[in-house]
């Protein structure tokens, strides 16, 4: 009977053989580069023929090669070190704070009821919008870009460490304490590894905000960074290096993203059974 | 009439005495003052319809209830079976089974409570790659790595499908002349209770309602008469018509 079914509806062979599904898949996503590939191809053939004024945007390939004449003679490297340190030392800062108030929010009633409200009531600010403030505050020195960059940063990271330590399943706490596990240890062995997916979570959305602050932050006065190397660009019309810039915040971000995929992926490993059953 | 709950295997220290215990949720008492007393190596099933708070007196049995009154004392070490197998995800199952553990030998142990609930080979897998009776049979072997004096089973077996549920039965009656443990064993289920206890209490309204020893012997079927005859009895009492 059930070989009849196999004939007669082929989603549902799909469905229930894994293998089938899985060798169909690659020829499927070779299907999506399809699009881009034009895409890029028509932007090409768009710049070269004059279809596409140079000065508003250029072809993929110059835009390339300048990329590759400014890293030649260091310039890109030494605007993107710059862009680095700051990102890094915001997401720090911000990520640190907002994993400390997070998880005091989340373990202690008393932290709850002191941290949250303040914390929620700010969330409602759209922390770009703070920028005049943040001059008045900081200046518009290295201090504005990193505060920029950690107030990005800390909100996702303290809404996503405080939703991960509640919904821990508070019977398999239970469960630890009937083994004997005192607090720390409880802390240690169920709530930290409880909440790591959604600090994972926390931390992927706080680098995507902390970019994002970077490229604002970037635009006020600054000397170096890659926000600095397309402003300055503009000015000369360099409209080559203007994209060029967005191209490396781009790469930025999908290689932070990776990066992290590939993180979790290893400090996760028991999802991976989860996922399977 | 609960008062006289005592040990009636061998008459000696027992391993578990719990005096007036109460719980109230707001308006509605649970439990109404249950005393309850478990000797060592006794096992004593606690019977009860749904919400008849069966699972609330093992809860605070196991010290997992803070705002209970009364008292409960176990003299020495316990251990709990959950209905769930409450096994961490993210901890290998020799890691889960290890949990909390001090002591020499400690690898040595887990090896060996592993073994003894036929899973010697799946220390390495994630919780998520057992099957439910494999899980439960992990949570068994959490339990026993302890060398307990008292297992609290609460309805340990209540969430596995029959056949499972018939092995799992089989395998604690195996446990239980091999370590001698003494056991509060949870459920609703009454053949099970007549499987596996000395002495059986009824809960019912908060108190305990019936005592009724089971001296059915060590090797038990249903198919016995004086099964049969209990099973009946325990029915009636419960409320539910047999006939």
């Amino acid at each position: 009977m059930s070989r009849t079914t196999l004939v007669e509806a082929p989603e549902e062979v799909a469905a229930a053989a894994p293998v089938v599904r899985r060798r169909q898949r690659p020829a499927r996503r070779w299907w999506r580069v399809v699009s881009p590939v034009v895409l890029i191809l028509g932007w090409e053939l768009a710049a070269r023929t004059g279809l596409l004024a140079t000065e508003k945007l250029p072809a993929p390939s110059d835009v390339l090669a300048t990329g590759w004449r400014l890293s030649r003679d260091g310039t890109l490297g030494v605007h993107l070190l710059d862009s680095l340190t700051r990102a890094g030392a915001g997401l720090l800062i911000g990520g640190l704070l907002a994993l400390v108030l997070g998880t005091v929010a989340g373990l202690l009633r008393l932290g709850d009821d002191l941290v949250d409200p303040p914390v929620q009531m700010a969330r409602m600010l759209p922390h770009l919008g703070l920028v005049p403030l943040l001059i008045i505050w900081v200046g518009i020195g290295e201090s504005l870009k990193i505060s920029l960059v950690a107030l990005g940063a800390f909100f996702p990271i303290y809404f996503n460490t405080y939703a991960g330590i509640r919904d821990i399943d508070e019977r398999l706490v239970e469960a630890a304490r009937t083994c004997g596990l005192g607090q720390a240890a409880r802390l240690r062995h169920v709530v930290l590894p409880g909440a790591l997916p959604s600090l994972f979570l926390g931390l992927r959305l706080a680098i995507g905000a902390a970019w994002l602050s970077l490229v604002v932050g970037e635009q006020v006065n600054a000397q170096t960074g890659i926000g600095f190397l397309m402003m300055e660009a503009r000015e000369f019309s360099q409209t080559d290096v203007v994209v060029l810039g967005l191209l490396v915040y781009a790469l930025l971000g999908l290689i932070s993203d990776l990066a992290l995929r590939v993180l979790e992926r290893r400090m996760l490993t028991w999802r991976r059974g989860l996922r399977a059953t | 009439m609960a008062s006289r709950t005592a040990g009636h295997l061998n008459g000696a220290e027992p391993v578990l005495t719990a005096h007036a215990v109460r719980r109230a949720f707001g308006p509605t008492v649970v439990l109404a003052g249950v005393d309850l007393t478990i000797a060592r190596g006794e096992v004593v099933a606690l019977l009860g319809g749904s919400g008849s708070g069966k699972s609330t007196l093992l809860r605070i049995l196991a010290g997992l209830d803070g705002e209970a009154s009364g008292t409960s004392v176990v003299h020495g070490t316990a251990a709990v079976v959950f209905q769930e197998h409450r096994l961490l995800p993210w901890k290998r199952v020799a890691e889960n089974v290890g949990l909390g553990l001090s002591g020499a030998d400690g690898p040595g142990r887990i090896r060996r409570a592993l073994a003894e609930v036929g899973l010697a080979e799946r220390d390495r897998a994630w919780p998520a790659e057992l099957s439910g009776g494999q899980a439960q049979r992990v949570a068994v072997a959490r339990a026993l790595v302890r060398e307990p004096d008292l297992l609290l089973l609460d309805e340990p077996f209540g969430a596995l499908d029959a056949l499972t549920r018939l092995r799992m039965q089989i395998l604690l009656r195996r446990l239980r002349a091999e370590h001698g443990f003494a056991a509060l064993l949870v459920t609703h289920d009454v053949e099970e209770a007549l499987l596996l206890a000395d002495r059986i209490l009824l809960l019912d309204d908060g108190r305990i309602a019936a005592e009724l020893p089971v001296d059915l012997g060590p090797t038990r079927t249903p198919d016995d008469p004086a099964f049969g005859a209990l099973r009946r009895h325990l029915l009636d009492r419960l409320g539910v018509p047999t006939t």
